[in-house]
């Protein structure tokens, strides 16, 4: 009776603040400008334009997850082995940029890529052509890794240090080398801290707008500057409400896929608790 | 002697952090097939010294050979060991197949050879058809059997095994210790195993070392430890005593609660301060005037086999153990014989050397 107490104000914030604007969204996704209901803002958002948008969203954010884990894997593995010794340091060196203003760091990467920013005026200092930098799909990538690549670090890295020293120990007993022993134990058991670190990587990706918009420039359109432009600027919130129920859909297919490398796990734990009572 | 030395400790010592000493000068021997057991108190440094004949903790100073031969340099996986591990340490991404597997895959064996050793292994820990079990859905005993199951594959000269059924039920516990032992005499194989048990020690092994604060405070077989305990800690980490301060005044008499006592000790030099040990089942309770002491039973336990009563005598509450019951206040006598009484200076420790020239 107590806790069903306590929960009430929890309850009363989630049905405010999740469950009625997701109805909402929901709701303005299936009608047009006179209240009618309607498919056509899910069919233009098949249109192939649209279509476009929500691909390079996916692949941009596909190729981003991939080079924060190419990055992060190792960063988390040295920072976890044990023989590391400065390694609180070079953690906290590691978080402190998160704890500036996403904004303002997204900012710095203009000054440096921009025409006469600091990598062109090394370049051309160097005798090379200067390379138009900004404005591309590489620095929306960049501006993806350089903001979540923590994201894929500290997931891992908690596994990585959570992992049970003996059965290294034991996989060096039994015959293995280092190789051996990351390839067959330490690499399989870190999975779940991978599938959480690509979780918390591959959602803020698809999803951003900031970072296209500030590196990509005004035309560079990701499925996150379309829901901002319908909202704010073309005032189409019934398209816009459309549009993200698709991302929606994307995260949670998305998620659910990355989920099923636990739910393995889980499904083991359970056979066992069922052992135990018998 | 020396050619039956299959592992050698010499002067092993082990301190971690620069200060924090763990082992202080072992030394020791293992013989082919013998099943020697490290005993102590957690902290004493048993596991650090299983863990160095592992590999997996590298000492202070002082020397490890295998067969006359220094192994300190070796790898785990070259030392003809393999460990059984505490917490079992089976990989928890593996079925039970591919974790006994382990050893055999990584040494690239033929695969058939493999199927053929590995249902060989299960067989010998009674866990034949479980090998598509995930090791997640596996009791602690079985995890156990397991674990033994994947070190004994790589057929190892000697097994390691590091507190292996701590975390068992005490019924479980009972039949493993039969079980470890019979797998012991057959497979003909040393085991050197690290318990705080001394029940599970004294059921086991051939030779028992018990340590306490990174020393071998005796070594020997079962029966000398609980029936000649070298010193006070030894007596009273094995089984129960009455341990009380006497003085030696000279041969074959010692002084202790106000009385003199015959004994049987000697050459010990006189008036010299000693610890006197009596297990609680060696003191005799007769009639007040027959007694050497004369007490007042305090209280009564009945303990199945057998009743405990603490007599309060010249100022010392003894322990004794008898199966004929002396009610609670009764006066009552206490007598022990000569041989039962075991008088040694005050903090002996002995070495494997000397307990084998006696």
């Amino acid at each position: 009776m107590k806790s069903k107490l306590l929960s009430f104000p929890y309850i009363l914030c989630m049905i405010f603040l999740v469950i009625i604007p997701l109805l909402l969204i929901g709701y303005y996704s299936i009608i047009d400008f006179d209240g009618n209901l309607t498919l056509n803002n899910f069919s233009q958002v098949f249109e192939p334009m649209f279509l476009r948008i929500i691909w390079r969203s996916i692949r941009l954010a596909v190729i981003s997850t991939a080079i924060c884990f190419v990055i992060g894997y190792p960063i988390a593995y040295i920072l976890a082995s044990r023989d590391f010794v400065k390694k609180s340091f070079l953690l906290f060196l590691f978080i402190v940029p998160m704890w500036m203003n996403f904004l303002l760091r997204t900012y710095a990467w203009l000054t440096i890529l921009e025409n006469n920013g600091i990598v062109n005026t090394i370049f051309r200092a160097l005798g090379f052509d200067g390379f138009q930098l900004l404005y591309t799909e590489g620095a929306v990538v960049l501006g993806m890794v350089y903001n979540y690549l923590p994201f894929m670090v500290l997931p891992i890295y908690t596994v990585l240090t959570k992992m049970d020293n003996s059965l290294l120990e034991a996989s060096a007993d039994l015959g293995a080398n280092r190789r051996k022993t990351f390839t067959k134990v330490v690499f399989p058991l870190s999975i779940p801290g991978v599938a959480s670190g690509v979780t918390m990587v591959f959602m803020p990706s698809v999803t951003t707008f900031v970072i296209s918009n500030l590196l990509g420039g005004a035309d560079f359109l990701l499925i996150g500057n379309l829901i901002e432009q319908q909202f704010f600027r073309a005032n189409n919130w019934y398209f816009g409400a459309a549009l993200a129920v698709v991302m929606i859909v994307i995260i949670l297919v998305c998620n659910t896929f990355v989920t099923l490398f636990d739910k393995n796990d889980d499904n083991e734990r359970e056979a066992k608790r069922k052992h135990e009572k018998a | 002697m020396e050619e039956n030395r299959l592992i050698n400790l010499i002067d092993v010592s082990k301190t971690f952090d620069g200060y924090t000493k763990v082992l202080d000068n072992i030394n020791l021997y293992i013989k082919k097939n013998e099943f020697l057991t490290l005993l102590g108190p957690s902290g004493c440094g048993k596991t650090t010294t299983l863990r160095i004949i592992g590999g997996f903790e590298t000492p202070s100073s002082g020397d490890l050979l295998f067969e006359g031969e220094s192994i300190l340099g070796l790898a785990p996986h070259k030392r003809r060991v393999n460990t059984v591990f505490q917490k079992y340490a089976l990989f928890p991404n593996m079925n039970v197949y591919d974790n006994v597997a382990f050893g055999l895959n990584i040494k690239k064996v033929d695969k058939n050879e493999i199927k053929k050793e590995v249902s060989r292994m299960l067989e010998l820990v009674n866990l034949n058809g479980f090998e598509k079990r995930s090791v997640n859905s596996l009791s602690g005993g079985q995890q156990q059997r397991i674990a033994i199951a994947r070190a004994l594959i790589n057929k190892p000269e000697v097994l390691l095994l590091d507190e292996p059924l701590g975390a068992l039920d005490l019924k479980l516990r009972k039949e493993m210790q039969i079980e470890l032992k019979n797998m012991q005499k057959e497979l003909s194989i040393t085991f050197v195993y690290v318990t705080h048990d001394q029940e599970e020690a004294l059921t086991m092994s051939d030779t028992i070392a018990v340590m306490h604060g990174g020393i071998i405070k005796q070594i020997g077989s079962p029966e000398d430890i609980y029936n000649e305990p070298k010193n006070a800690f030894v007596a009273n980490f094995i089984g129960e005593s009455n341990i009380i301060s006497g003085v030696m005044h000279k041969n074959y008499e010692v002084t202790f609660a106000g009385h003199t006592f015959p004994c049987i000790d000697k050459n010990i030099s006189e008036d010299t301060n000693v610890d006197v040990i009596i297990r609680p089942e060696d003191i005799k309770i007769v009639s007040e005037d027959m007694g050497q002491l004369k007490g007042v039973v305090k209280n009564v336990k009945f303990l199945g086999i057998h009743y405990e009563m603490h007599v309060e005598a010249s100022e010392f509450t003894w322990k004794v153990q008898s199966t004929v019951l002396s009610p609670e206040g009764s006066n009552v006598g206490l007598t022990v014989a000569p041989d039962l009484i075991h008088v040694m200076k005050k903090d002996e420790v002995i070495a494997k050397e000397e307990a084998d020239e006696e």
